[in-house]
């Protein structure tokens, strides 16, 4: 049993030896996503208390006792609507990702594959959102569409397209002259099997350091918006909102309102980025060093 | 010279087709997306007769193309047309706001070249040392931190516990600014009419806000002067330098990071998309009566013009700075021009 034991720890030890410093920091920034993974996915294991219930305990109630984090306003326990908060977060955060990641993908493969006038006219209206402030965009689209989470979503997802297209439009221009895809070409393969069978594949393993940190930004950006107000309505729980509603009471001292829901949407922020930077400099030690 | 010339005259051509498409992309964004803006704003309820004036008058009846052209044609001639809302020009509730989101992201942008600047040159030097890792851990934590939530913390720290600093607002409450008030940039306004009481006030409103803002901003450039300095580090000439016998302090922090400043120039123009941001949620957070405020106010009160003229303002702002530290760059390194 303890042989069993002791062979994974010793390759995930020997791991550490071979990368160093930056074999840790994937670790830790993967051991906190899986923390509060765990947390959205089952909730009910952790949280003692109804995230709405307004009768959980007395009112602005300090941390300690039956209340690890102490309550709100509201008479609600603090650490309970942190638990289930990490649904939404999670939830838009990673799926925006995948959708950004998904149409700058195709528009990148397409416009580098292309060439000419689509390649031309992708480019400049990328590079136009591209320099735009992402958050603007973002609180201009979650004010178009109106509270939901689905509108949350796709405002923060829109925002991250041309970081997709710019990397996989660059990496597709670079493939595309390789032998292999002129190979393929001489043989008589088409342009759809030489785009999925030939680049994609080669384009896939850069765009997944860039997914983590990505999403590392995604969950700041949907804490920003609901923060400030848009894009949520007041029957979800989410950290953002929980921090807006503790400013009120920052002057009161009722610390806890703030201190709990932002420590939270920073450490998961810094789990995903140390994933990434992790990821970065293993896959590729010079992508990040120079 | 003449090179130079003509390299900024066919640059700032270039910002035109990027600030059509900007325009383009706000149109779509504000306009072609579901949702009416006169319903919203007269709520579900206004008779069919109001809500159809108040289309015509802000014409919004005519095809969606013709709009389109109208906006262009306003747009070109600076006018952002009237506030919903208010009995106001949109150009007025700008230029009563601007002057403060300029102050604080000057500000702000001073603290996070001054901090991150130096601690990046410093961690280059002391490559792969404990230093190093300390400053590349702080370049990365300060990155997770949200601009608005490290407001509040700060905000609670020095605001309440530590009672050292005002919390919101530009000025205190028995400093008036219409006492000074000129051209909307306070500490010039109010040295302009040597008002030192009030210069001093306005100053430590500021300090908090743009702290916060310059702290946030500082772990981008941090890996960004490093990364730099690094590759400079490696350069011919710092050997050549240290060979002549000048001191390591004077090759790292004056000969590489001189040369390291220009690709971290470039950099800045794209860092001011985040800067912008990090205005419009500092500005919450501290009640700073500036861009980002007004932009939220109206949102709520679904004043559309207003909303569209501010959100085009920054996009001219961004577009304008990129222009500008592009043609830096030109004047600063000779290479460049094309």
């Amino acid at each position: 049993m303890a042989q069993g034991l002791g062979r994974p720890f010793r390759a995930f030890a020997a791991m550490g030896r071979k990368y160093g410093v930056e074999w840790w920091i994937l670790m830790f920034g993967a051991a906190v996503i899986a923390v509060i993974v765990f947390m959205a996915m089952f909730p009910h294991t952790l949280a003692p208390f109804d995230p709405f219930s307004q009768e959980a305990g007395p009112q602005l109630a300090n941390p300690g006792g039956p209340h690890l984090m102490g309550t709100d306003n509201l008479r609600r326990d603090v650490w309970s609507r942190i638990v289930f908060g990490s649904r939404t977060i999670l939830g838009v955060s990673v799926l925006a990702a995948v959708i950004s990641s998904l149409v700058g993908i195709f528009f990148g493969l397409l416009s580098g594959y292309a060439g000419g006038l689509v390649d031309r006219g992708l480019s400049l209206v990328m590079d136009a959102v591209y320099v735009f402030p992402g958050l603007i965009l973002a609180i201009a689209l979650a004010a178009m569409f109106g509270p939901g989470v689905i509108n949350i979503t796709f405002a923060v997802a829109v925002i991250y397209i041309p970081t997709y297209f710019r990397l996989v439009r660059g990496q597709t221009l670079a493939i595309k002259q390789e032998l292999y895809v002129e190979a393929a070409r001489a043989i008589g393969a088409g342009s759809p099997t030489i785009l999925m069978k030939y680049i994609f594949p080669n384009v896939i393993a850069t765009t997944v350091v860039v997914f983590t940190l990505n999403v590392a930004d995604a969950i700041m950006i949907e804490a920003a918006l609901t923060y400030l107000g848009l894009g949520l309505p007041p029957s979800v729980v989410d950290w953002g909102m929980d921090l807006a509603m503790g400013k009120k009471y920052l002057a009161s001292g009722q610390w806890w309102l703030i201190t709990f829901p932002g420590l939270m949407i920073s450490t998961l922020a810094l789990g995903f980025t140390m994933l990434g930077e992790g990821l970065a400099e293993i896959l590729n030690p010079r992508l990040l060093e120079r | 010279m003449k090179n130079l010339l003509r390299y900024i005259i066919a640059r700032t051509l270039m910002t035109i087709p990027m600030v059509f498409i900007l325009l383009t992309i706000i149109f779509v964004v504000l306009r072609l997306m579901p949702g009416d803006p006169v319903s919203a704003m007269l709520g579900g309820h206004a008779p069919e007769k109001v809500i159809e004036q108040k289309r015509e008058e802000l014409g919004l009846n005519k095809p969606i193309t013709a709009q389109y052209v109208d906006y262009l044609w306003q747009v070109s001639h600076l006018d952002l047309g009237d506030s919903m809302v208010l009995q106001q020009k949109v150009t007025v509730a700008i230029r009563e706001k601007l002057p403060a989101t300029i102050e604080l992201t000057t500000f702000g942008m001073i603290i996070t070249l001054f901090l991150g600047v130096l601690l990046g040159a410093y961690a280059a030097d002391k490559r792969r040392q404990a230093q190093d890792s300390a400053i590349r851990l702080y370049g990365i934590v300060i990155y997770c931190i949200p601009v608005y939530w490290m407001g509040l913390m700060l905000q609670l720290l020095f605001g309440i516990w530590l009672d050292w600093l005002p919390i919101a607002g530009r000025t205190g409450p028995r400093i008036f600014a219409s006492d000074f008030e000129y051209t909307g940039f306070y500490l010039f306004d109010t040295l302009r009419v040597h008002d030192f009481e009030a210069f001093r006030d306005v100053l430590v409103h500021l300090v908090l806000p743009s702290l916060t803002l310059g702290l946030s901003l500082s772990g981008i450039f941090v890996r960004l002067t490093r990364a730099n300095m690094l590759d400079v580090l490696k350069a011919d000439y710092i050997l050549a330098a240290s060979a002549r016998g000048i001191s390591h302090a004077t090759i790292v922090y004056r000969h590489a990071l001189k040369n390291a400043f220009i690709p971290i120039l470039t950099m800045m123009g794209l860092q001011v998309a985040l800067l912008m941001a990090g205005a419009i949620l500092t500005e919450t957070t501290f009640s700073w009566p500036g861009m980002g405020r007004l932009l939220l106010e109206r949102i709520y009160l679904r004043d559309y013009p207003t909303i569209q003229g501010v959100i085009i303002v920054f996009a001219l702002i961004v577009a304008f700075i990129s222009l500008l530290v592009d043609i830096i760059y030109a004047v600063v390194d000779p290479r460049i021009r094309y």
